[in-house]
């Protein structure tokens, strides 16, 4: 008895190697124990329950039909989509024109792939934006350069969505930087108005502000002044993306050590200088990240346009199914408008992660 | 004497906060003065008088009793109700769905983690107005006519008209019986609290606990089959009858609002959990404890404090999403605002009681919550 436990204790001291880590195999994972073998059952339900609706999407569902009323026969209408696509994407912008959105998105795109590589990011691009945003507008409103002008309020589809998130965005920004250093500041009238602003608005749902552009701004601004639709549709979304992205930048104003600034302030640069060149820039470094989950919240809450009757690219889904040659397809509708919204977010949040893995391998720069 | 002056830090400091506040308070006075002439141009009267009149509209459902002969005042107060029950709903739901799916991301199980993964990436990337209007086509356009309603459980109905359950009813005497059970089972429970820890210690602790739980159940059963009136749904002409009907808004929002929000609880979750050291589960396991023990007595307590906080922000952003149903017709208070300012023209009031009940439900949620983390911070400092 003592031999033998003498010997199992020799043994174990001569092999001390690490334990071998056990690869389990696909049958263990999946039927191992009692609980995996219910998970596995429970799941393969839930699989199986999306049967039907595969079996709708795609077997039973119409491609291509010449009669749209005999579209829908227990299957998916695919067949609207086609016919209707053009109208989803462009809206009622007039047809003969409808080269002007598709090259603006053609632009957009082009700008967001020229902007992805962080070594690139600068004043130059920065510029770069602004003349391509205003060569958007011009290219949308026309009047310019033998365009025959389009009024914004037949401006509509994928075009509008993505120049409201842009332009929120981009026209937020300033005011977010200034609100957040606002807040941070140590004289007590600007960090109350900031506080105020920022709780405000981060207080209210987004709803509520597009109420207030669409139906108090003609009543708070003079009686002359006529602003359209789409413009005040753009000052509530600009002003919710400003108190988010103001949040958003505090964190990364928290996140510079005090040292810097007083560092630059025991040499003497006056404070803005020490603000904009020293404290501003390594703040904005690190918030890019979670600027960019900003930025997909707002993709999505340009959505909510449609409440206050902007024609965006959800409005034009929803009207396009309304036509009654086709039978109500707006499931159909609301699906591809929906998968376009997820390959826009998915891209972007894929893009954050690939960025924040670049901020773990290396500073910016 | 002037460039003296100027060269004074404190001095220019406060020139420049009353500047700031001197230009902030003549932007309100500019935006008040236009409103006042507006509203005189075009003969509106400001004031909540409007709000004793008669509100003349109908509210297709609502939790408190609302007919179109009750005042203005009372049409927001159901609206407000309606907005405060789908919140309350939509929050306990997807807290729950988002705890399942969360604890299934972190699972060894490859196909629960890879199905959860696939469900947060999806709910997560679209709006959530467009998983609303989606649902809400689903149940108006896609399911079957009342004659021919899916019926995936006993008395459960789904059809174009609505979501069909079995309800129960009580007349005077049953409610006493059922409110004298209610209070007999939560002091049972009560009990139960303080006698836990002795009666484990004996070793009885799972038989006494199922005896516990099948006593409540048939006393429940037997309550409800003596006093109370089961009702299940039945097709009488073209529609049913009887039971207790979801209206295919409610349903939509629902289904949507949950299936959105639970995406993002369940990420919240799933982060808590993983910031807890791996050497916490492990010493959980050295002990002798089971795993599910290990997650709701060690890592669970731990991972709170990490989820409070960013559970707050999105139980607000619920209640502040719920302003969405008014895109699929479920009268909340957004929709009920909407149609007074169609109704009576009364812009500028409508829309501030809206802010200001928004306002107040967003304070309210957070001082609520701030207490609750602190009350779960206490229990760390014991």
């Amino acid at each position: 008895m003592t031999v033998v436990q003498a010997n199992s204790f020799t043994t174990i001291s001569t092999t001390a190697a690490p334990p071998k880590r056990r690869r389990r195999s696909f049958v263990t994972l999946l039927f191992g124990d009692l609980t995996a073998s219910c998970l596995t059952v429970l799941t393969g339900f839930l699989l199986l329950s999306f049967v039907p609706a595969l079996n709708w999407a795609i077997i039973d569902a119409t491609w291509v039909t010449t009669d749209p009323s005999t579209c829908r026969q227990g299957g998916a209408c695919w067949a609207f989509i086609l016919a209707k696509f053009r109208f989803i994407i462009f809206g009622t912008y007039p047809p003969d024109e409808q080269w002007r959105p598709l090259l603006v998105m053609a632009l957009m795109l082009l700008m967001v792939l020229a902007s992805l590589s962080p070594r690139l990011w600068g004043m130059k691009l920065l510029c770069a934006w602004g003349a391509v945003i205003t060569a958007m507008l011009l290219l949308m409103w026309g009047g310019v350069m033998g365009l025959s002008p389009v009024p914004s309020s037949a401006w509509g589809g994928l075009p509008v969505t993505l120049l409201l998130a842009l332009l929120s965005l981009g026209l937020g920004f300033p005011f977010a930087v200034m609100l957040a250093l606002g807040r941070r500041s140590i004289l007590p009238v600007p960090r109350l108005l900031a506080i105020l602003t920022i709780e405000l608005v981060r207080g209210l749902p987004l709803v509520g502000l597009l109420f207030v552009a669409s139906i108090l701004l003609p009543l708070l601004l003079p009686a002359g002044w006529s602003i359209d639709k789409l413009a005040r549709t753009l000052a509530a979304l600009t002003v919710f993306a400003a108190a988010y992205l103001a949040e958003v930048i505090r964190g990364g104003l928290q996140g510079v050590s005090p040292g810097q600034a007083e560092a630059a302030k025991a040499l003497g640069i006056p404070s803005w200088k020490i603000i904009w060149h020293i404290v501003l820039p390594q703040a904005l470094q690190k918030v890019i990240p979670p600027l960019t989950n900003t930025t997909i919240v707002m993709v999505k809450n340009t959505s909510l346009v449609l409440i206050v009757g902007v024609f965006d690219m959800l409005s034009a889904g929803r009207v396009a199914a309304t036509d009654p040659q086709w039978p109500a397809p707006y499931v159909e509708s609301y699906i591809f408008v929906a998968g376009i919204y997820f390959l826009i977010c998915f891209g972007i949040s894929n893009y954050s992660r690939w960025l924040e893995s670049c901020v773990q391998a290396r500073s910016y720069r | 004497m002037l460039t003296g002056l100027l060269d004074n830090r404190r001095f220019r400091s406060w020139a420049g906060q009353i500047v700031l506040l001197g230009g902030f308070a003549a932007l309100i006075l500019w935006l008040v003065t236009n409103t006042i002439e507006n509203l005189d141009a075009r003969g509106i009267k400001v004031g909540f008088d409007f709000l004793q009149r008669q509100a003349n509209f109908p509210i297709s459902e609502s939790v408190l009793p609302y007919n179109p002969s009750d005042s203005f005042l009372w049409a927001y107060i159901t609206g407000l109700g309606n907005t405060i029950f789908i919140s309350l709903i939509a929050i306990f739901f997807s807290t729950l769905l988002g705890l399942i799916v969360g604890l299934a991301r972190r699972s060894r199980h490859p196909l629960t983690a890879y199905l959860s993964g696939v469900f947060v990436t999806t709910a997560r990337n679209m709006p959530l107005i467009v998983h609303l209007l989606f649902w809400y086509a689903l149940a108006t356009t896609m399911l079957p006519a009342p004659r021919q309603a899916y019926n995936p459980l006993p008395g459960v109905y789904l059809s174009l008209r609505g979501l069909y359950l079995p309800s129960v009813g009580f007349n005077g005497s049953g409610l006493a019986i059922l409110l004298a059970t209610t209070v007999v089972c939560l002091l049972a429970y009560l009990l139960w609290n303080r006698l836990r820890d002795r009666v484990y210690r004996a070793g009885l602790g799972r038989p006494v606990a199922a005896a516990l739980i099948v006593l409540i159940l048939s006393a429940v059963y037997i309550v409800v089959r003596t006093t109370g009136e089961v009702s299940t749904p039945e097709m009488r002409g073209f529609n049913f009858a009887g039971g207790f009907r979801l209206s295919s808004e409610f349903t939509a929002l629902m289904v949507g609002l949950v299936i959105y929000t639970s995406a993002f609880i369940g990420e919240i979750i799933r982060g808590g959990i993983d910031a807890i050291s791996a050497g916490q589960w492990e010493a959980g396991r050295a002990v002798g404890l089971s795993e599910r023990h290990v997650l709701t007595k060690i890592v669970m307590p731990q991972a709170l404090r990490i989820i409070i906080p960013p559970m707050t922000s999105q139980y607000l952003s619920t209640i502040k999403n719920t302003t969405l149903a008014l895109a699929v017709g479920y009268p909340e208070l957004g929709l009920v605002v909407g149609t007074v300012i169609n109704q009576t023209g009364q812009a500028l009031e409508s829309i501030g009681i809206l802010l200001a009940v928004f306002l107040t439900l967003s304070i309210a949620v957070s001082l609520f919550m701030n207490w609750y983390n602190a009350h779960v911070a206490l229990v760390e400092a014991r």
